[in-house]
């Protein structure tokens, strides 16, 4: 009976109440999916308003300086607000217009989701509310600031640890109160069934992109293509049209926080083990009774104790790697692209590039790494400028 | 019969839910004792978890109260083992997936069968996964306890064929919590139930006052009561014990029409 599965992962572990609405969004999609107006008003907003396809840059001084493997910038921060956010949320706030919704909600992180679906709301006209932990509004004052500009209600999480699985829970307490006029607009590849595929499928366009553009430039397939892995969608975006591919190795970079030898850390692969929450049975963080336990990174995207069940599946199966980047690792990477290529990366993406750094030096020189740049990084200037000791005044 | 049936022929029942270890374990014991006296007629041993995403604030902070006071399901497990000493009134453990699923599913079903439990409700376990629970709970003599919502609609028959013990209608839309209007149509909602089968519904979800639950109780079998009561354990602590007494006591009479 059980749908959305992905081996063992995935599935549908939701409250009654908002079964129908899952399996009502399931059966529009199905629809949606293979309607060619559909899918022709999606990529006229994804070329003509987020501004796709994007960049895959060859980085050259990156390169030079590393001295193996070449290296590839897959430039989702090129994107109209600034992630890779906007795939899946112009995708998704269609789809919800489509089944006649008026309102749409979402969590968020770092603030990039929440941006994205508000600005989407705004563009085509609906309703708008963004779950955000308190903790966060913080962290992301400016990201705030935008959703609010952009005609969204903020509201701030004070439930938990105040980040982003307990902006997770109160979007999904809202849904439950409200359903015939609301979609939620989830941002990653998680949650319950049909989520984390719609979301992949949103996503996908970055590795079809990839293949693409990579095959114009050098006539080949990546040796290896990296991305951050906080849920799970830029890395699932970015692996899906590889994965037939067993040559090119797909490695996931995990949020370490102060080290996965401590209790300050979002490393899900690295320190979770097989649990059911938030919708999904996946590797979570949490303690031997089945508490979800406080996890922590510097990067509030990736500040997550579950990661999607795609990716808990490609772990499994040893397709995809996952490795995890701590906190000063990922800083380190943050100012060493801002710096060699004059690209500043969202933190988040940081943890990818910090890892390219460790991994293209051992790599041959004809060999090519993609890293998937998810997002910019000017929402983090303030909290690492912070992490560095210096306070700025915006 | 077993005990869930017996609890719903004695008449309309009244079902007071409780988070386990809140303030403390030592009070949860009493207040089982207390509450049964009152005239309880099946208790809801809530088992907090760190993320309750079908609870509004009021359980929520119970549950952090619980976590934080060091509530394990082992402690929980040892404390049902005293109560059980004592009194022989249906118990159910309602709790999340992960809480059982991470103690091993059958592990969980199994020691809470031999500690004379009679069901469990998993809020997050719908219909369509079920079975991993359901089927340990057959196994081991637990009833599995299945949630209709004012959504189900088409989807009553079916969850209502295969659930066990009484069905849990939710009131209506939204987390629990105290509601003061609710204005779902319960009575459609069981008779949906009843042409499919003769199963005792209790209705939950935002009902705190005796004149709500006197008006529930009309249209259905039982009334759960969860928010209303775990607020007096907020309100009075390691005190709360004669203020909960005398609630239920106050409820019961309520659903069994002595307003």
């Amino acid at each position: 009976m059980s749908k959305g599965r992905f081996g063992i992962h995935g599935g549908q572990y939701m409250p009654e109440t908002l079964m129908n609405a899952v399996i009502e969004l399931e059966k529009a999609y199905q629809y949606y999916k293979d309607d060619p107006d559909f899918q022709a008003e999606l990529t006229g907003l994804l070329n003509e308003y987020a501004g796709r396809p994007s960049r895959l840059y060859f980085a050259a001084r990156m390169t030079e300086d590393l001295g193996g493997a070449k290296i590839y910038l897959k430039r989702e921060d090129l994107n109209h607000t600034g992630s890779h956010k906007i795939n899946n949320v112009l995708g998704q706030v269609l789809l919800a217009k489509k089944m006649g919704k008026t309102r749409v909600i979402a969590e968020t992180g770092a603030g990039q989701h929440g941006v994205a679906t508000a600005t989407a709301a705004a563009l085509m006209g609906m309703e708008c509310e963004i779950f955000m932990g308190r903790e966060d509004t913080e962290r992301q004052a400016l990201n705030v600031y935008r959703m609010r500009l952009l005609g969204a209600k903020v509201h701030e999480v004070t439930a938990g640890t105040a980040t982003l699985k307990d902006a997770v829970s109160e979007t999904m307490r809202e849904w439950t109160s409200r359903i015939e006029d609301t979609h939620y607009v989830l941002g990653s590849v998680m949650g319950p069934h049909p989520f984390p595929t719609i979301v992949r499928d949103f996503q996908a366009v970055i590795s079809r992109e990839i293949k693409e553009q990579l095959m114009e430039k050098e006539g080949k397939l990546p040796d290896t293509v990296l991305a951050c892995v906080g849920g799970g969608s830029n890395a699932m975006g970015a692996f899906y049209h590889f994965i037939p591919h067993p040559q090119v190795r797909l490695i996931g970079c995990e949020a370490a926080g102060r080290g996965v030898n401590t209790k300050e850390t979002a490393a899900t692969i690295a320190t979770g083990r097989l649990g059911i929450f938030h919708g999904m049975k996946s590797y979570f963080c949490q303690d031997e009774y089945g508490q979800i336990a406080p996890v922590y990174s510097i990067s509030a995207g990736l500040d997550y104790p579950g990661i999607g069940p795609e990716h808990a599946y490609l772990y499994d199966t040893g397709r995809a790697e996952y490795v995890p980047v701590t906190d000063e690792e990922a800083v380190e990477a943050f100012e060493y692209l801002s710096r060699t290529e004059g690209v500043i990366p969202a933190i988040e993406s940081a943890h990818a590039v910090a890892y390219a750094k460790k991994l293209a030096p051992q790599m041959e020189k004809g060999q090519i790494v993609v890293i998937n740049i998810s997002g910019r990084g000017d929402k983090d200037c303030a909290a690492i400028a912070r992490y560095r000791g210096e306070d700025l005044h915006e | 019969m077993n005990r869930i049936s017996q609890a719903f022929s004695r008449g309309k029942a009244f079902i007071p839910y409780i988070t386990c270890g809140d303030p403390s374990l030592e009070v949860t014991e009493q207040l089982v004792y207390a509450m049964a006296d009152a005239g309880a007629d099946l208790i809801e041993l809530g088992i907090p978890f760190s993320d309750p995403t079908a609870e509004g604030s009021v359980i929520q902070a119970a549950s952090k109260r619980a976590l934080d006071n060091g509530t394990t399901t082992d402690n929980i497990f040892k404390m049902v083992k005293k109560v059980r000493k004592n009194l022989g009134i249906p118990l159910i453990f309602m709790t999340y997936a992960n809480v059982v699923f991470s103690y091993g599913t059958e592990r969980f079903i199994k020691r809470a069968a031999e500690l004379d439990m009679d069901g469990l409700i998993l809020p997050d376990v719908p219909f369509e996964e079920k079975e991993d629970f359901a089927g340990m709970c057959r196994k081991y003599g637990l009833d599995l306890i299945s949630m209709i919502a004012p959504t189900s609609e088409e989807r009553i028959s079916m969850i209502a064929e295969e659930a066990g013990g009484f069905i849990y209608c939710v009131s209506s839309l939204g987390v629990t919590g105290v509601r003061s209007n609710i204005t779902t149509d319960i009575g459609h909602m069981i008779s949906l139930v009843k042409k499919s089968r003769n199963i005792p519904c209790a209705v939950g979800f935002g009902i705190s006052t005796p004149e709500q639950a006197a008006e529930m109780s009309r249209q259905c079998d039982g009334v759960i009561v969860g928010s209303a009561i775990v607020k007096l354990c907020g309100e009075y602590g390691k005190n709360c014990v004669p203020y909960i007494a005398e609630y239920v006591k106050k409820m019961k009479e309520a659903v069994q029409g002595i307003l």
